[in-house]
């Protein structure tokens, strides 16, 4: 047997024992969960308890105008690794990326999921076009518009998953061909108000941390522009470790420089860090990198509108002033 | 099949594990699909967003077009706008590049035949009833790796655990369910497929780590741009080593699980190595040597009427866009450079207008980009690593080389592109671990933005051929075109009413149960549809006409 089949064969069988995981592994996955969220480790006894429940907590999961990067975002999850999360965890009752069932099949799937006695948290994915009614985007002889406020009008949470459901994202930088809103903006109407888990995409930490705290403590606190407080609260720049460059008077001056190479800060090549809220830094992407650290300016991508409001990108956000 | 073969129409909408929005329309005579409507069913209209912006920061913008081939429209952006320019980036950026688009590539690949297209072909709950060890045997003997029967005894455990709770999730109302005559795999070659299933799902996140290491994140690379590479901090040998742990753990399952299992779906579903056929073929060159900027690993060209005698070059000069089924207004077919879009939603038509997607032809004629053209292609100028591995497949399942032609065929070669691809991977690691080795390495090169430019990138990705078009003009994007390989494969007729791909593959494909029409999904997801990278090169805006470059 190869190295490779052997790991794999080690971590399927930790998620054998005890029906899940190992329970040492299990607990140590709600320990991550619960720190990611900012709780003590104690906490972890509390999400534990909510994840063990018999039956799974159903999720549906609507796409929008949107590219599908977050839920390739959420295929790369490590804590807990997705297959664990859809056969273990959550029950993913309607998710037209990954769903085995197609047409009519998944139309029946969906409306099955929507009578659920126990009812159901709605993630959407991607922005809502508004122009000509929503005939921009339709998904089975439906515009998106009514399809969402149906599935997330009966809803017991509404998740915006990524920068386009939380505020348009990229079809509704300027001039906004499709008239493309966020979630929250699309459904005032009918009194929703979505958790935004901005970026794009989002780390998948702050989506299956979510999740768990609607479980286990309920509504998480959000922030003005509607993300959870406990993994927006703090801008990339505060836990950037480049941070001590920035402090130091230290800027690379071109990307060529030696100071680019020494891993000065990116401030003047224009980073949006100090204006970006996100845990980037803490949480890391696949768990290996994230931007700054790699050598890339941030680009804001979990602040609302930055597409327009944050560009142009190339250069030291005091020289904004100039349209892009 | 039924007691009577069905005649009457079909329709999936949506088609499920795609990118994107898609319906497809067929009208099937006697069990057997006569007639096909393919429609894309979103609009964005990402190119007017980046008129006016800094040609620089477009590869930010476009990149958001498609989130599963996530940065090869970065890629393709900032081709074009160094082409514009007159720029060539350092070789270790171009390195960088090669294997951040090859991770990306492999890595969509398996995410495409595993997690989008097996569950088509194999019954995830079947898997609970096999023999373990039989499986591994047949599992063995296909992919040349050894596997262990507890391991399949630990898939099926939490496969019954998972069935038997109730909860079906993502596989509720999956067609296989309760049984399908389609669906003819054994039992213990079901539990190969959903053990691969799961694992593959593992190993994706791997290669994505592994593409990470230089992109800064994955969905979405952030370290390339005009000019070269920004990811200093990655060209130290410590991240060399953690790329190459990643890589070589991804290979193996590449080489011998990817393999194996598409061996499998080859000898019990002759049939799909049959129907499913187009009949003409293109792509890009692609992969060039970072230094000299020649001697692609990926060969571009044509080829006509599925002749493996003969491979043409692409003349972009010949290239159409045909708006007669797109809603729009009316207009004649037009190359890129002076076409005009000018939307117009008028309902859903089969006989007149019925989809977001322009038409693009070849020569007047519909064409097929991707896995199976480049294999094609690579097969009739006998490169070898294509042609052994590609010979090595039909000879297992007992085919000819023209069961290529075929929806099995398509999924075939984009299992031998994956593997030559992995394999050539090793070799662009190996020359950039060497360069660091021998000290600092040039990744980024200053330049300058003219006022005035023109530029085009091309790329042979995933699912075909992409190009990016753009006029400069005062240092501003003037204009900006997308051409992606899903408005060849999967858009609407053309003016001369011919069949776009898809529609074309679907003609001839047996319907065996019309409530759940598994067939139509196998060829469908054969190309790998990417719809939201389809239906951008759209101006939604009623107000104005959009002039195309």
């Amino acid at each position: 047997m190869s190295s490779c089949t052997r790991i794999s064969a080690k971590l399927l069988e930790r998620q054998l024992d005890g029906g899940r995981m190992s329970r040492r592994d299990f607990m140590k996955f709600c320990g991550i969960v619960a720190a990611a969220m900012g709780m003590e480790a104690s906490f972890g006894a509390t999400v534990a308890q909510a994840l063990e429940s018999k039956k799974r907590p159903s999720v549906i999961y609507m796409h929008g105008a949107e590219c599908t990067g977050c839920t390739e975002a959420l295929l790369r999850s490590v804590d807990p690794y997705i297959d664990v999360l859809i056969m273990e965890i959550i029950s993913l009752d309607y998710s037209e990326t990954i769903m085995a069932a197609a047409g009519h099949a998944s139309h029946l799937a969906l409306e099955k999921a929507m009578k659920n006695p126990e009812g159901y948290v709605c993630t959407i994915e991607g922005a809502i076009p508004m122009r000509q009614g929503g005939v921009y985007g339709q998904v089975g002889g439906e515009t998106m518009l009514s399809l969402f406020a149906r599935v997330a009008g009966g809803a017991k949470a509404v998740i915006a998953m990524g920068s386009c459901a939380c505020y348009g994202g990229i079809q509704a930088a300027e001039p906004n061909p499709s008239g493309a809103v966020g979630v929250g903006e699309a459904l005032a109407a009918m009194g929703i108000k979505p958790i935004n888990i901005a970026g794009c995409p989002p780390n998948p930490i702050n989506y299956i941390g979510t999740v768990v705290h609607l479980l286990t403590k309920g509504m998480p606190v959000l922030d003005t522009v509607g993300r959870p407080k406990m993994f927006f609260g703090n801008t990339v720049h505060d836990k950037c470790e480049r941070r001590k460059h920035f402090d130091a008077g230290e800027f690379a001056p071109s990307f060529e420089s030696q100071q680019a190479r020494d891993g000065w800060c990116l401030h003047l090549l224009g980073c949006r860090g100090p204006y970006t809220y996100n845990n980037c830094p803490t949480a890391q992407f696949n768990q290996t990198n994230w931007p700054v650290r790699a050598g890339a300016p941030c680009i804001g991508c979990s602040e609302p509108g930055f597409w327009d409001l944050l560009a142009p990108f190339n250069r030291d956000v005091r020289m904004k002033g100039e349209k892009a | 099949m039924a007691e009577k073969a069905y005649t009457g129409p079909i329709t999936v909408d949506p088609v499920t594990r795609i990118e994107g929005h898609l319906k497809i329309d067929v009208e099937v005579k006697d069990g057997v699909i006569v007639n096909a409507w393919s429609s894309t069913q979103l609009f964005r209209g990402l190119e007017l967003i980046v008129q006016g912006r800094p040609p620089e920061d477009v590869h930010n913008y476009v990149q958001r077009a498609c989130g599963v081939c996530t940065t090869t429209h970065a890629l393709t952006s900032i081709r074009a706008v160094e082409n514009a320019i007159g720029f060539k980036p350092p070789a270790a950026a171009e390195l960088v590049r090669l294997l951040i688009l090859s991770s990306l590539d492999v890595h969509d690949h398996l995410v495409h035949f595993y997690h989008l297209h097996a569950l088509d072909f194999f019954d995830m709950a079947s898997a609970i009833k096999a023999d373990a060890v039989a499986a591994a045997k047949l599992a063995a003997q296909v992919s040349g790796r050894e596997v262990q029967p507890g391991d399949y005894f630990i898939v099926q455990a939490r496969l019954k655990k998972f069935v038997e709770g109730g909860q079906l999730g993502w596989l509720t109302n999956a067609y296989f369910l309760g049984g399908h005559p389609s669906y003819r795999l054994t039992p213990e070659e079901n539990l190969i497929l959903a053990s691969n299933y799961l694992e593959g799902l593992r190993i994706q996140m791997k290669l994505a780590r592994a593409m990470a290491i230089f992109s800064g994140k994955n969905p979405h690379a952030q370290t390339m741009r005009v000019g070269g590479v920004t990811c200093y901090e990655s060209m130290r040998p410590e991240r060399i080593a953690e790329f190459r742990a990643l890589y070589e753990e991804s290979r193996e399952f590449i080489n011998h699980n990817f393999v194996g299992d598409v061996t499998i779906l080859g000898r019990r579903y002759p049939e799909a190595c049959v129907y499913g056929r187009t009949s003409n073929f293109f792509d890009f060159s692609d992969f060039h040597d970072p230094e000299t900027g020649k001697n692609p690993f990926f060969r571009g060209g044509v080829m006509w009427k599925r002749s493996l005698k003969n491979v043409e070059e692409f003349d972009p000069a010949q290239l159409k866009e045909h708006v007669t089924h797109g809603w729009y207004k009316p207009g004649e077919p037009k190359h890129p450079y002076e076409g005009v879009t000018d939307p117009d939603y008028t309902g859903y038509d089969q006989n007149g207008k019925y989809s977001w997607a322009k038409a693009p032809r070849y020569k007047g004629e519909p064409m097929e980009t991707g896995p199976l053209a480049r294999r094609a292609m690579a097969y009739a100028r006998g490169e070898k690593d294509t042609v052994t591995r590609l010979d090595a497949w039909l000879s297992a399942c007992g085919l000819k080389p023209e069961n290529l032609f075929s929806t099995l065929g398509r999924t075939a070669s984009r299992m031998v592109e994956s593997v030559v691809l992995v394999n050539r991977m090793e070799g662009w690691l190996n020359d950039l671990e060497a360069r660091i080795k021998a000290g600092p390495v040039e990744i980024y090169k200053p330049w300058k933005m003219p006022d005035k430019a023109k530029g085009v990138g091309y790329c042979a990705v995933t699912r075909g051929g992409l190009s990016h078009w753009i006029r400069i003009e005062g240092g501003k994007t003037a204009n900006y075109q997308m051409v992606v390989p899903s408005t060849w494969n999967l858009g609407p007729r053309c003016a001369a009413g011919k069949l776009s791909p898809v529609e074309e593959s679907l003609v001839g494909v047996p319907v065996a149960d019309p409530d759940r029409p598994v067939e139509i999904l196998r060829t469908v997801h054969s190309f790998d549809p990417c719809i939201a990278c389809a239906v951008h090169v759209i101006h939604a805006g009623k107000e104005k006409t959009f002039k195309v470059l």
